[in-house]
């Protein structure tokens, strides 16, 4: 019996903790028990695998209906590689945001800010053989939230990726270069490691940008690299 | 090498990704024994957790193009995600050991950072007493977490508690 190789454990600092004061919501939402320490078996080392054809992509979030959303226009695009910088080929990514004037087509999101008809928030799209992606959208805006007095979150896109085990499963976000903000939010301040942080942050690059028509920015994803050797089982 | 990019959390807004198809693994055409797995969510207070996003992966029975093995389910205002799907059977463990059957179940929501890992046995399962991961468990009333059961025909529960008196046994994955 060949047992999975294991998913390698998270570099020191470079990932939130559950229980992270700072952002109240997390207070009664974080286990208090030590987990459970558990090597990487058939269930964790493997996972789902999506296909265009049942999952449809949906790359341009910036119109609906054929009708323009209002906002600015930008291109996203990036490279998924795992921790030893091999492309994750073929894997889905779900992305989701606010619209430009900073509201979530979402029944529980009551800020006082315009929705827009043309928006609908939700993308999907899948690497290609070398790990590269790209959609549209428009860029998303600034809201404000109550986690403490005048605490407003800076712009950013939610990401999901799936990668090549249920291990490797990564719900991040992605933020722009340059914002007020992120020196002031609890949430990206969750991650300790300040090289990890900026790491979240995309960045403005004149290559994807496409003349007459969108900004475009670069963002990159890592996920987990498997360990050099297999444990002993 | 690089470093892996850092979990944000999934907010309370992630149902713009919400497809409730999504929760019917059998919505492919799959065969097998169905049943259905739900249960009710609750915090630290005791309150339900009615924004969390809950996924299920199963190694067995295989994936396959008229089997997913993933899911994704929302909690209710309740607390409560439901999945329909079938039963899996046991799957190799480390070593030569054999696992029990069991659902990975993996949790998240406003207010977690990352994510929380579990997984869902079946009562009364025979290999139960021999699982690798349960017998790690040495606390019965903390193993009993992790061990869903039955509420009806072909229904099963598995409650999460996040937190705190009876919290669910998390796994580090």
């Amino acid at each position: 019996m060949n047992d999975p190789i294991p998913f390698r454990p998270a570099q020191p600092g470079s990932q939130p903790d559950n229980n992270s004061p700072q952002y109240r919501s997390t207070g009664a939402r974080h286990p208090k028990q030590p987990l459970l320490a558990w090597p990487h078996t058939v269930t964790e080392a493997t996972g789902p695998h999506f296909t265009p054809a049942q999952f449809a992509p949906m790359v341009d979030l910036s119109t609906a209906g054929g009708k323009l959303a209002m906002g600015e226009r930008i291109i996203v695009r990036g490279r998924v590689t795992d921790e030893d910088d091999r492309p994750v080929a073929n894997t889905m990514i779900e992305v989701w945001q606010a619209n430009a004037a900073g509201r979530y087509n979402h029944p529980g999101d009551q800020h006082d800010a315009a929705l827009d008809p043309n928006f609908t928030g939700e993308g999907r799209v899948f690497t290609d053989a070398d790990g590269w992606y790209q959609y549209v959208t428009i860029k998303p805006g600034a809201y404000p939230w109550g986690n403490h007095a005048n605490a407003w979150r800076p712009n950013h896109i939610h990401y999901s990726l799936f990668g090549a085990g249920f291990a490797t499963r990564l719900i991040t976000q992605m933020y722009f270069p340059g914002d007020p903000l992120l020196a002031l939010d609890p949430i990206f301040h969750t991650v300790p490691d300040a090289a990890a942080r900026e790491r979240l942050i995309s960045k403005f690059d004149l290559d994807i940008t496409k003349p007459d028509w969108a900004l475009g920015y670069r963002f990159d994803v890592v996920l987990r690299g498997r360990l050099a050797t297999p444990m002993e089982g | 090498m690089s470093v892996a990019t850092a979990f944000q959390t999934i907010g309370p807004y992630w149902h713009l990704i919400e497809h409730p198809e999504q929760a019917d693994l059998t919505r492919f055409g799959a065969t097998g024994d169905r049943l259905t797995l739900v249960g009710r969510i609750v915090d630290g207070a005791r309150a339900p957790v009615a924004d969390a996003c809950v996924e299920l992966w199963q190694a067995s029975p295989d994936a396959s193009p008229l089997f997913p093995a993933w899911g994704r389910a929302r909690t209710d205002a309740n607390g409560e995600y439901r999945f329909t799907t079938v039963k899996p059977g046991p799957v190799p463990g480390r070593g030569n050991t054999l696992q029990a059957p069991h659902f990975a179940l993996m949790l998240f929501a406003r207010g977690v950072l990352t994510r929380l890992y579990t997984r869902a046995y079946f009562e009364g399962e025979a290999l139960n007493a021999t699982d690798p991961l349960l017998n790690l468990v040495e606390n019965p009333q903390r193993r009993a977490t992790l061990i869903a059961r039955p509420d009806g025909a072909a229904v099963w529960r598995m409650d999460i508690v996040l937190q705190g008196e009876g919290e669910t046994v998390f796994i580090d994955v």
